[in-house]
């Protein structure tokens, strides 16, 4: 009898759960890559291989342009996001002053905000009819706006606005972990504050800073709603490819999505290994150094509140907006009119109240799906030991790697055909296609939830209820999903607020039925119709904002 | 107690064989308990005792061998059928539930009728001296109260074994002997049949009623505490189990012992068979040695290295001359850190044993 001779394990292996894994295991081939297979498939082709639309791709200077523009943009936006982001977390996790802690919070909320509606945010304050360039209009006396927000600098601009959370949570993480034994040895060595930065602290921080950057790359590179709002002419790839696709260059789309996704799976392999990197250093633990009480807290509290007020403005501009009936704002720099009424007719008309209920519901059906999902995955390979551990695994995680672009239009291509001997359906159309896009796109939120959740719960609790005669239904429902509940709900409260968010995908696929709020706020826009715009926006914000904070913080002390 | 035959026993592990990434962990693992009977598996880290404990317990399946109760073969059956109650190291409480409802896991898994459940929860913590903590949380209570609590609950649903791994080591010192006297009377008033895994041999002569020695994965020695000391059946036995010194010689059955290297031959037990001038290792207790001032026939010349005060007598290091060392008790002004001594079997103590030395 052949023996699995890696790994102790608990169970005596079941043959059940090697044919359930190889089932589930196809499952999510399905999702997840056959549709990639199929798009890179029609990309080579047709007829045949003749590699036609690729040789065409490489002859046009301006998908080279749009592919340069997504690397240079995503590199600078990780230099300017380190620029604002490790300063900060120095800041707040070593000096003290009134407010930290609330700040600090308030600081880390863009993250969690859905793209679009910090992209719309933006356009309200500082784009051509904004709040900044209208005064800045009524000072100079100009007829003309002072600027246009547009091209690559906005996109820059409202990358780096969003995306330094990731260096600030990274580098206080890591500060956070760093032992003051390290610093104090540093100091009695006779190194200066300046010495011990650049030789110890730095060095320690490298794992933590290098994750930081490369997920700051792939989120970048697979931005779409500042590119998309703000580019006009100046594409990158993730625009570039839903153009083709309007175009009716459908070949052209799956060449370019091809490619994306390429420079997406290498950015993945980059950034495992230095996940990897990062693991050793999280063998370091000690006591972190005491904060230090500044001198002139006053000011530096005051800094930090204009700070926080600076990077809350877009928002609270949005708010402002969602005010403004229709039509009675044109040329001065303050609405003259504010009232209730986009709030009443977005939340009381039917046809206004559509893209709301349908948000949630594919939101919440995506979720609970992709929760299903990801824990029986996480199950069937950390618990069960399953056979199939490794494709579950890396199946559940494809699509974090891959831009939301990529799944819209492989999903599109493949499900557009009826060919149900090679598991094709025609789904574009339905009200089935968004939910199951967003469902891919959540695997990887829950099912990475689940993954560290099983592995972090100590194997013996389960043994121990087993020896009290518990048979695995009994605990799995009475011990595992308990403890992990915190896990689960904070990765299914993440799905949900990317789901309701999402713009991405829903581009591709929504049809006028299935429209969903992102959708709404576009073609508000598009009718000049700002006050609607803004009023879905800031319930997008709110609904998010609440299911992060309701839900998405981990407990941390529930976990044994 | 005397060596049990497989038709008193209760519980029987027979020829146990397990591998794990191709090492081999138990090896032809054998080992009878009687109904009631108390068993110590005890070893070093790695001797595969864990192993044992958790193939009993169901969580292991053993690539060849079974495990029987009572007549009846469980190897394959899966923890949850065995009836088998089991201590985790770690105690393994279910950090999510209180105190009461732990000790009543295993009786709502049998789907007992629920004031039965509060009944029993009851009386079980009651025998383990924690009556009225029912409502307590796993973090409220003590190290000691989650060992007795980690009891209860293996206690609770009335198993057909009880399994111990490591009961003890999880407590500071000065709590262990305590609870292990606690442990101890608590086992002897239920009276049930115990498998427990130490690598303190103190915590397995005070608790087992027999001691089962392992070394890599091998059952080397089973037997009463007496029996392991004084006739240990392997030279791992003799110098795992208490203190002792191990000289290299040579066996002379002319003289009825060994010949040491620096020349005298000690009486000696255990060579029978062996043809002359086998190398053996002699293993010799601290107290079967003594220290003599002058050279006689039978003593070998030294110097004291190290001295260790352990009040009514001390135990002394001697480098011996010809190589080796040494361990002696003697009184604790039989000799000083740099006094030049003879050490000599003492025939009041227990006699040195040889076995053969091992190929290296």
């Amino acid at each position: 009898m052949p023996r699995n001779a890696t790994a102790r394990q608990s169970k005596i292996q079941n043959p059940r759960s090697k044919i359930s894994g190889f089932l589930l295991a196809l499952l999510l081939a399905w999702l997840v890559c056959y549709p990639l297979l199929l798009t890179l498939r029609e990309a080579l082709g047709p007829p045949g291989w003749s590699l036609k639309y690729f040789s065409e791709f490489l002859r046009r200077p301006d998908e080279w342009q749009a592919l340069w523009a997504s690397l240079w943009i995503s590199l600078a936006t990780v230099v300017l996001s380190a620029a604002i982001g490790i300063p900060l977390a120095f800041l707040f996790e070593r000096a003290d002053f009134p407010g930290r802690r609330a700040l600090g919070t308030l600081i880390a909320l863009p993250v969690v905000l859905p793209p679009l509606v910090g992209v719309v945010a933006f356009l309200f304050l500082y784009g051509e009819s904004g709040f900044v360039s209208r005064a800045a209009q009524a000072l100079s006396g100009s007829k003309e706006p002072p600027w246009r927000l547009a091209g690559a600098g906005a996109i820059l601009l409202v990358h780096a606005y969003s995306m330094y959370v990731y260096f600030y949570l990274f580098t206080r993480a890591g500060l956070a972990r760093l032992d003051s034994a390290y610093l104090e040895a540093a100091a009695a060595l006779g190194a200066g504050p300046a010495r011990i930065l650049t030789r110890v602290t730095l060095p320690l921080l490298r794992p933590a800073l290098a994750g930081a950057a490369l997920l700051t790359f792939m989120t970048s590179l697979s931005s779409f709603s500042a590119p998309y709002l703000f580019g006009g002419t100046f594409r990158v790839m993730t625009t570039q490819i839903v153009f083709s696709r309007l175009n009716g260059d459908n070949e052209m789309a799956m060449v370019e999505t091809a490619t994306l996704a390429a420079v997406a799976l290498a950015g993945l392999v980059l950034l495992q290994r230095a996940e990897k990197r990062r693991e050793v250093a999280g063998a370091i633990r000690g006591t972190p150094p005491a904060r230090r009480r500044l001198r002139r807290g006053g000011a530096v509290a005051l800094a930090g509140w204009l700070l926080a007020l600076f990077l809350l403005l877009p928002h609270a501009t949005l708010l402002l907006v969602s005010f403004v009936p229709a039509g009675t704002w044109t040329i001065e720099p303050l609405p003259p009119v504010l009232n209730l009424a986009n709030w009443a007719s977005v939340l009381t008309q039917t046809e206004r109240l559509r893209p709301i209920v349908n948000s949630l519901w594919m939101a919440a059906a995506s979720t609970a799906l992709a929760l299903l999902l990801g824990f029986a995955a996480a199950w069937l390979a950390v618990r069960r030991k399953s056979a199939w551990r490794g494709a579950l695994e890396a199946l559940v995680a494809i699509p974090w790697a891959l831009p939301g672009t990529v799944f819209a239009v492989a999903l599109a291509a493949t499900f557009s055909r009826n060919a149900p001997w090679a598991g094709r359906f025609v789904l574009v159309g339905t009200a089935v296609i968004l939910p199951l896009g967003y469902l891919v796109r959540n695997l990887p939120l829950t099912g990475r939830a689940s993954f560290a959740g099983l592995r972090q719960l100590d194997p013996s609790l389960d043994e121990a209820a087993a020896s009290l005669g518990a048979g695995p239904w009994r605990r799995l429902w009475r011990i595992a999903l308990p403890l992990l509940r915190p896990a689960l709900v904070a990765g299914a409260s993440l799905a949900f607020i990317t789901a309701l968010g999402d713009f991405v995908v829903s581009i591709v696929l929504y049809t006028f039925d299935t429209r969903p709020i992102s959708i709404e706020i576009l073609s508000s826009l598009r009718m000049q119709d700002v006050g609607a715009a803004a009023a879905y926006g800031v319930l997008l914000a709110a609904l998010s904002a609440a299911a992060f904070l309701l839900w998405g913080r981990r407990d941390e002390q529930s976990l044994p | 107690m005397n060596e049990l035959t497989a038709h008193d026993s209760f519980l029987l592990l027979d020829r146990l064989d397990k591998h794990f990434a191709g090492l081999h962990v138990t090896r032809d693992v054998s080992l009878s308990v009687a109904k009631t009977e108390i068993v110590a598996l005890l070893g070093p880290s790695g001797s595969g005792k864990t192993t044992v404990l958790r193939l009993v317990a169901g969580f292991e399946t053993p690539d060849s061998g079974s495990v029987r109760v009572e007549g009846e073969d469980v190897t394959r059956q899966p923890p949850e059928r065995r009836r088998f109650g089991m201590v985790f190291q770690h105690y393994a409480l279910f950090p999510h539930l209180s105190v009461g409802e732990n000790v009543a896991f295993g009786l709502e898994a049998q789907r007992m009728p629920r004031a039965d459940v509060d009944r029993r929860v009851a009386e079980t913590l009651a025998a383990v001296d924690l009556a009225g903590f029912e409502r307590r949380r796993i973090g409220e209570i003590s190290g000691g109260q989650q060992q007795r609590v980690a009891l209860a609950r293996a206690l609770a649903p009335q198993p057909r074994v009880l399994l111990l791994d490591e009961p003890l080591s999880n407590l500071d010192p000065t709590l262990r002997e305590r609870t292990r006297r606690e442990l101890k009377s608590i086992i002897r008033r239920v009276g049930i049949t115990t498998l427990f895994v130490t690598h303190e041999q103190e915590e397995a002569f005070d608790l087992g009623d027999r001691v089962a020695v392992l070394n890599a994965g091998r059952l080397e020695q089973v037997g009463s505490p007496e029996t392991l000391y004084e006739k240990p059946a392997s030279r791992f036995v003799a110098t795992f189990i208490g203190r002792s010194s191990v000289l290299a010689a040579a066996w002379e059955p002319a003289g009825g012992g060994a010949r040491l290297a620096a020349g005298p031959v000690w009486r000696a037990a255990g060579g029978e068979g062996l043809a002359a001038g086998t190398p053996v290792d002699l293993v010799v207790r601290p107290e079967g040695l003594k220290l003599d001032g002058a050279p006689s026939r039978d003593s070998v010349a030294g110097e004291v290295i190290g001295r260790r005060y352990a009040g009514r007598s001390a135990s002394f290091d001697v480098a011996l001359d010809k190589g080796g060392a040494a361990e002696v008790l003697g009184t604790t002004d039989a000799a000083r850190p740099g006094d030049r001594v003879f050490v000599a079997p003492d025939p009041a103590g227990p006699a040195p044993r040889v076995y053969p030395r091992e190929q290296r």
